[in-house]
């Protein structure tokens, strides 16, 4: 088989959400000693990508879009430890602290941007439901994160996000870590009116998003 | 006279319901239900039940459901806030209120949705205090202008000066019960008369899958014990937080009412408690929660037969419109859900005015609403005979110049046959024309000013309204905010 099979292969086993199938295959990229990086970036990656494409036409629905960022993870599951161990730096595309802000105990909304932002490459540290604003900032500060996703689902608790905003102001650390906010209560202008970075209004605009404010 | 028959609904099958409940049974007992509450867990040890510390994990035997199902009433009765009108909840009476809870208001003349403020939620209040087929009030409106630690307590004050109907309502954090409490036995005068005639149901949700928060545990047990009705919202989402199939989600819904019925009857035996809910088809396209699916309506219908198997007043979000404004759309989810829930019988039906997901109110579509509601009561009604014999006697002396309009038989039961609406269009053409030409939505608004402007507020005059006053300021203070806007009367 070659490489290009091997890595068609790959990206298969991501649009399909064949789970056992990811991390088989990553297994058999350890043993077979490829280069890991090219094996995520070549394979996996351009399987999710198209995986988002296929949401994006309206072909995949959620159902099918979180078994393939759980496939990513199942993947990366295998791969990640063998690149520590052989000291490869991996290519993070960046570091995102991400939770549900106090008060508010829904996630799955947060989930679903959590797996796609983790599929698509990046260092996702996912804090949970019902997250003190402090946590976010000691996290993200201690982490060196990029981003700070805040979600909320309520109206009461969407206030959160704007306090996390001034908390980040009043300790000088606005230019550090870039925030996103996203729920069902929220909306650009939310976001615009308490100054945030980006807003979402599903996983995978978060994706896109992220993307667009990561290069700038 | 034959008896008139009543329509139905019914979507299961006994053995279906059967297997339902039993699979819930299964579910209580063997995997447990989390239950993130200290005094529940102390109710849940003495009743013998067996609790993992550790994940707060209450394992519920089936006889202990069976005896808690058995001490639940199965008619609750709710009176008016002079505690003269009677609403019996129970049976296959109907009784509708408005979608609860909303954060934004539709604003008719932008036709946008905006922030509610304390004006909005009075005008809402009152509407809904006018409106006849709409029977009870809920406390269907964030106002923003006060802070949120307040908002629950602030809606409860609001609605009770403003309306005479029986609240729905509900608590936003553990310390909101005593001072809503309050409210309601400043309103009837004794905590025992309030018992005796309650006046607010309290809506407590559990977190699906299987969990009831510290707050919704708190606010059932604290409620038991006043003696007021706990209406438990269990509310799982297809596929995202419950089984995708409808039975599946059937099975969470009732193993997780079941869970609250036993905290409250633990509680206080005897407590009363309705069988309701707010789950819904859940969109895999949108990632959103479609009140206005049929599947939704489909699961509401089908559980409600549970409840009603198990003799328990019902309850259900239905009528509500995932529309963002007044158009086909929010008028046909509307116009099928209520008539669904009428044919299911539901008790309490939550719904009317309720726009985009159960998050925006719009005092146009209420009056909207409240015309769907009249239609499906009237359809619930049914037909009856009326007259022995029905017809023959009108054709006596038949002839091809016979008209009905003038008959007495005619004027004797048009107003009991025909309902007659105020906003729906059963104009001509050319009436309609010269008329303006106007759409529902806007014929609605100019009804929505209409009875503002000709019914004075249900204002709560005297030693209650002081009192109430008095304990909403308290409750502010207690929690650092200093004034309440101010209410015109």
């Amino acid at each position: 088989m070659s490489q290009k099979e091997f890595l068609s292969k790959l990206e298969n086993s991501i649009i399909q959400g064949d789970k056992d199938k990811a991390e088989s295959l990553a297994k058999e990229a350890v043993e077979k000693q490829l280069d890991l990086n090219e094996v995520i970036e070549k394979g996996y990656i351009p399987g999710i990508q198209k995986v988002g494409e296929l949401w994006e036409k309206g072909e995949y629905f959620l159902p099918e879009l979180i078994t393939s960022a759980e496939c990513m993870k199942a993947a990366m599951g295998v791969l990640h430890p063998e690149l520590e161990k052989a000291q490869i730096k991996t290519r993070s595309r960046g570091k995102i602290i991400i939770g549900t802000v106090e008060g508010d105990i829904h996630d799955i909304g947060k989930n679903l941007v959590s797996s796609m932002l983790s599929a698509n490459g990046f260092d996702v540290i996912d804090l949970g439901a019902d997250v003190k604003l402090e946590m976010f900032i000691e996290k993200a500060e201690k982490e060196n994160a990029d981003f700070i996703c805040l979600s909320a689902l309520l109206t009461t608790t969407m206030v959160g996000q704007k306090r996390l905003v001034e908390m980040l102001k009043e300790k000088n650390l606005s230019d550090r870590f870039k925030v996103m906010v996203g729920g069902a209560p929220v909306n650009q202008k939310w976001a615009d009116d308490i100054g945030a970075d980006g807003y979402a209004e599903n996983a995978m605009i978060a994706v896109q998003a992220v993307n667009s404010l990561i290069n700038k | 006279m034959i008896p008139t028959v009543r329509p139905k609904l019914e979507l299961l099958s006994k053995d279906l319901i059967q297997k339902i409940i039993d699979e819930a049974l299964v579910i209580l007992e063997k995997q447990g239900i989390y239950v993130e509450n200290e005094e529940a867990i102390k109710l849940f040890k003495k009743a013998g039940m067996k609790v993992d510390d550790s994940t707060q994990r209450v394992f519920i035997t089936s006889q202990i459901v069976e005896a808690s199902l058995s001490s639940t009433p199965s008619v609750i009765k709710l009176y008016d806030r002079t505690g003269e009108k009677e609403f019996v909840v129970g049976e296959d009476e109907v009784h509708f209120d408005p979608g609860s809870a909303a954060v934004t208001i539709f604003d008719h003349k932008t036709q946008e949705e905006r922030k509610a403020v304390t004006e909005d939620l009075i005008n809402f209040t009152r509407l809904t205090d006018c409106l006849e087929h709409i029977h009870f009030q809920s406390t269907g409106i964030i106002s923003s202008d006060v802070p949120e630690i307040i908002s629950d307590s602030y809606r409860l004050y609001i609605g009770l000066l403003f309306s005479s109907k029986p609240m729905v309502t509900g608590t936003f954090r553990i310390e909101g019960f005593k001072p809503m409490y309050d409210m309601l036995v400043a309103v009837r005068g004794s905590e025992k008369n309030l018992a005796d005639k309650p006046l607010a149901i309290f809506d407590a949700c559990p977190s699906p899958p299987l969990k009831w928060s510290n707050l919704t545990t708190q606010s059932l047990i604290d409620s038991a014990r006043a003696g007021v009705p706990s209406e438990l919202i269990s509310m799982g989402m297809t596929g995202a937080t419950s089984p995708v199939t409808i039975a599946g989600t059937l099975v969470q819904h009732v193993a997780e009412n079941l869970c609250g019925l036993v905290i409250c009857q633990l509680a206080k035996k005897g407590a009363p408690v309705i069988f309701g809910g707010s789950p819904s088809s859940f969109d895999m396209r949108k990632g959103t929660t479609p009140m206005g699916a049929i599947e939704t309506m489909i699961i509401d219908s089908a559980y409600s037969q549970v409840a009603k198997h198990l003799n328990l007043p019902s309850h259900a979000y239905m009528g509500l419109s995932d529309s963002k404004l007044n158009d086909s759309q929010s008028g046909f989810e509307s116009g099928m859900g209520a008539a669904l829930a009428a044919l299911s019988g539901i008790n309490v039906i939550s719904g009317p005015g309720m726009l985009n997901f159960e998050s925006c109110q719009s005092l146009e579509k209420l009056v909207i609403d409240n015309e769907i509601c009249q239609m499906a009561y009237r359809l619930i009604e049914g037909i009856s005979q009326r007259e022995d014999p029905i017809a023959i006697s009108l054709f006596e002396d038949f002839s091809a110049e016979n008209q009905f309009l003038s008959m007495p038989h005619t004027r004797k039961w048009y107003r009991k046959e025909h309902t007659f609406p105020a906003v729906i269009d059963r104009d001509t053409y050319d009436a309609w024309v010269s008329l303006g030409k106007k759409s529902m939505a806007d014929r609605a608004s100019e009804e929505v000013e209409k009875l503002l402007q000709e019914n004075p507020p249900a204002f709560l005059e005297g030693d209650a309204g002081q009192e109430l006053r008095k304990i909403m300021l308290a409750d502010a203070k207690n929690n650092g905010v200093s004034s309440l806007p101010e209410i015109r009367t």
